[in-house]
């Protein structure tokens, strides 16, 4: 039996492992090799994983591995350890990261295929799953803050992958600086903890938490979830996310979908009791999510590039997630995070599978009728539309009719919005999924001479998640449906202390199977109409050039909010830069220097004639200094 | 016995002389004797305040400042020899050239 630690610690040093092999050998490595360095250390941390996994479920409840590798920074009162966290949150996340990961990694080897940086890619690949595993492994604040810098510096890297493109390094940097935005509100937040706490592990924090004023926890918990907008791309924080899909696909499918992006839910999750103590707080993240979710998935309904589309779903997936904490309802966030885990990764490497068989086309009204050229993409996009529509029984019906059922029980505005969203959801995936895989074929001469089912390393990566995202659901089926609830209760050592302070109202089982069927059928509802509107009409989303109606054209223009907050922020920002460039820099700073400068290249010119030559002025110059010396020892 | 006051005076208009000579004459020889001159009074006075003070001190310095002046007058001379063969006169202010 190996050491649980050694097993601990391997986790996150696999893939740095396999990051430092890769990067170092980068113009050396024939891709082969790379892809089974790459892949085989996600793989063997996956395995490390599941058995970690399986040793905590045998465990008795409550058991959770805490194990310091080293005592890292101990300064006066501070001081933070290097140690790792494995508990029922964590160890599931692990299983995500490195299971999603893995499928993600070995899709990439296909998807890269002849790509000049595939090394880099690779690369980069890994050193994210490595950051990403710290976030989550962390067992304190600052081992939390070091991956989320560092899977936001990842997250730059691969939006920018393609960096010859000045758009792409624009969408790079547009997401770095905005998630620094958000960072800002997490820095201070941590900050505020180790004042009011005086230590920075979730334990001592967490044990504590009751003990400190509300409005000082409401602070913290506001300040974090900022931080949480801003990784999670909620309101107002939100429009980096649609540009991040300048990266390639794998890329958009595990960082931009699957992981990353679920770093601000995990945060929260793992913040549970802080939120729980601040009901205001709580409030701030349930009316964030709702007003997201719904926000995104209105203007997914007119986006014309397939990721696009995309990713304006996962923002507004992200929403709902958020309404699950808001809630109070953890678990349910944190399961619809896993399902969503699955079949977003799983609809976006689709979308990669098409934009690969159609030469990088990613215009869906450059696409139609792709449903017998491509017959596994298709088939598994159907898995996955159906998975995030909520149709049972797969996967995303389940956590999203958790979320929904908790929702109902808190109010029904909450319900209604978020049954909205839920249902304007299963509208814009059909019509992606009808535009694309359906219809007349649009493609061009040249695209469709080419087009050809993606290799195997892309379809079976497709497959496998396919099959999560149809089976995935059934961790978390409902008691009325006579399931147990496995996931929550596999959670609930996590969340036990949010859970005892408040009390939860349980639905009927016939109020859950009211909802359940009012939603089902009302999915079915938009199915049919998106049926009837993109494949019985035909209709085809208008081009460019003709014009749209005022409605439509704020929606498909995403609500102007790229264009706002360009005249808010980023244009003052450059008027006063530059003010400052031409006021502080020029005047101030510029003349002051050279000023100092000018005066002495001054003084060494007009005192350097003193220096005539005669020797009598010397002596006599040095006699008079003499007698100043003299006086003025006798006077002092 | 000479009261000191007499040895103090004495020394003060000997290195007086000294301090206008080299101040106020051009040649070279002379402003040479006229340290020697400041030098001697200063050794005047440590050898009158020794006695007063019956303290053997300053007559050893004394004997210090002498050979050191004989070493610079060496030094010196030598200088001013160079300085007559370059320039043919031992007028310093010929000697302008150490400047900006």
């Amino acid at each position: 039996m190996v050491d649980i630690k050694i097993l601990i610690a391997l986790v996150p040093i696999l893939p740095l492992v396999g990051f430092l092999l890769v990067s170092l050998n980068n113009k050396r490595f024939v891709h082969g090799v790379t892809s089974i360095i790459a892949c085989g250390s996600v793989f063997a941390s996956f395995g490390i994983s599941v058995s970690l996994f399986i040793q905590l479920l045998i465990a008795p409840e409550g058991t959770e591995f805490n194990v310091t590798l080293f005592n890292w920074i101990s300064a006066g009162g501070f001081s933070a350890s290097f140690s790792f966290l494995i508990d029922p949150l964590s160890s599931l996340m692990l299983l995500i990261i490195t299971g999603v990961g893995f499928l993600i990694h070995v899709y990439s080897i296909g998807y890269m295929h002849g790509d000049e940086g595939y090394n880099r890619f690779f690369a980069y690949l890994n050193l994210f799953v490595f950051f990403m595993l710290v976030l989550v492994m962390g067992s304190n604040y600052l081992l939390m803050f070091i991956g989320w810098e560092g899977v936001g510096l990842c997250s730059y890297l691969l939006i920018g992958f393609w960096f010859k493109n000045q758009d792409y390094n624009d969408a790079a940097n547009k997401a770095f600086i905005m998630n620094r935005v958000g960072d800002l509100g997490l820095v201070l937040g941590v900050i505020l903890i180790f004042v009011h706490f005086g230590s920075v592990n979730y334990s001592d924090v967490f044990a504590n938490a009751s003990s400190i004023d509300s409005q000082t926890l409401t602070l913290i918990t506001v300040l974090l979830f900022i931080g949480a907008m801003g990784k999670s791309a909620q309101i107002p924080l939100y429009t980096w996310l649609p540009d991040a899909m300048a990266g390639p696909t794998p890329v958009s499918a595990l960082i931009h979908a699957a992981t990353m992006v679920t770093a601000g839910i995990y945060m929260v999750a793992r913040n549970n009791v802080l939120y729980t103590l601040s009901p205001v707080a709580l409030e701030l993240v349930l009316y964030t999510g709702l007003i997201t979710a719904v926000f995104a998935a209105t203007i997914a309904v007119a986006q014309n590039d397939i990721k696009k589309v995309l990713a304006y779903s996962t923002v507004s997936q992200l929403g709902l997630m958020f309404v699950a904490l808001g809630l109070g309802a953890y678990a349910s966030g944190i399961f619809h995070m896993a399902t969503h885990a699955f079949f977003k990764a799983l609809l976006f490497l689709c979308a990669g599978s098409v934009i690969h068989a159609l030469q990088n086309e990613q215009d869906i009204r450059n696409m139609g009728g792709l449903r017998k050229y491509l017959p596994i993409t298709f088939f598994t996009f159907l898995v996955g539309v159906l998975a995030i529509s909520g149709i049972p029984p797969f996967a995303g019906f389940f956590s999203k009719d958790e979320i929904l059922a908790n929702a109902f029980s808190h109010s029904y505005l909450v319900w209604g919005v978020a049954a909205f969203a839920s249902l304007l959801t299963s509208f814009y995936m059909f019509r992606l999924f009808f535009l694309t895989f359906y219809g007349t074929e649009r493609a061009g001469e040249k695209a469709m001479s080419h087009i050809h089912e993606s290799p195997a390393s892309i379809t079976i990566p497709l497959s496998i998640l396919a099959v999560l995202s149809f089976a995935g659901g059934f961790m978390g089926v409902p008691e009325a449906l006579g399931g147990s609830h496995g996931l929550s209760e596999f959670l609930a050592p996590v969340f036990a202390t949010s859970l005892s302070l408040v009390q939860h109202h349980h639905l009927d089982h016939a109020t859950e199977y009211m909802l359940m069927g009012t939603i089902v059928g009302l999915t079915i509802v938009m199915i049919m109409i998106a049926y009837v509107v993109y494949v019985g009409k035909k209709t085809v989303p208008v081009a460019e050039s003709q014009r749209l109606g005022a409605v439509h054209n704020t929606v498909y223009n995403k609500y102007f909010v790229d264009e706002v907050y360009n005249a808010i922020v980023v244009k003052p920002l450059y008027w006063l830069s530059e003010t400052f460039d031409a006021v502080v820099e020029r005047l101030g700073i510029d003349r002051l220097v050279n000023g100092v400068g000018g005066s002495v290249v001054w003084g060494g010119k007009t005192f350097r004639l003193l220096q005539n030559g005669g020797i009598g002025f010397y002596i006599f110059a040095m006699v008079i200094g003499v007698i100043v010396l003299l006086t003025l020892t006798v006077l002092i | 016995m000479i009261p000191i006051d007499y040895y103090l005076w004495l020394s003060v208009t000997l290195f007086t002389i000294g301090v206008l000579g080299v101040l106020f004459r051009r040649n070279a020889i002379i402003i040479f004797m006229c340290i020697e001159l400041m030098l001697n009074a200063v050794n005047l006075i440590m050898v009158a305040f020794s006695n007063y003070l019956n303290d053997a001190a300053g007559q050893v310095f004394v004997f210090f400042i002498m050979a050191v002046a004989a070493a610079e007058v060496a030094v010196g001379l030598a200088i001013l020899i160079m300085m007559y063969r370059n320039t043919q006169t031992t007028d310093i202010n010929v000697l302008n050239r150490l400047k900006w």
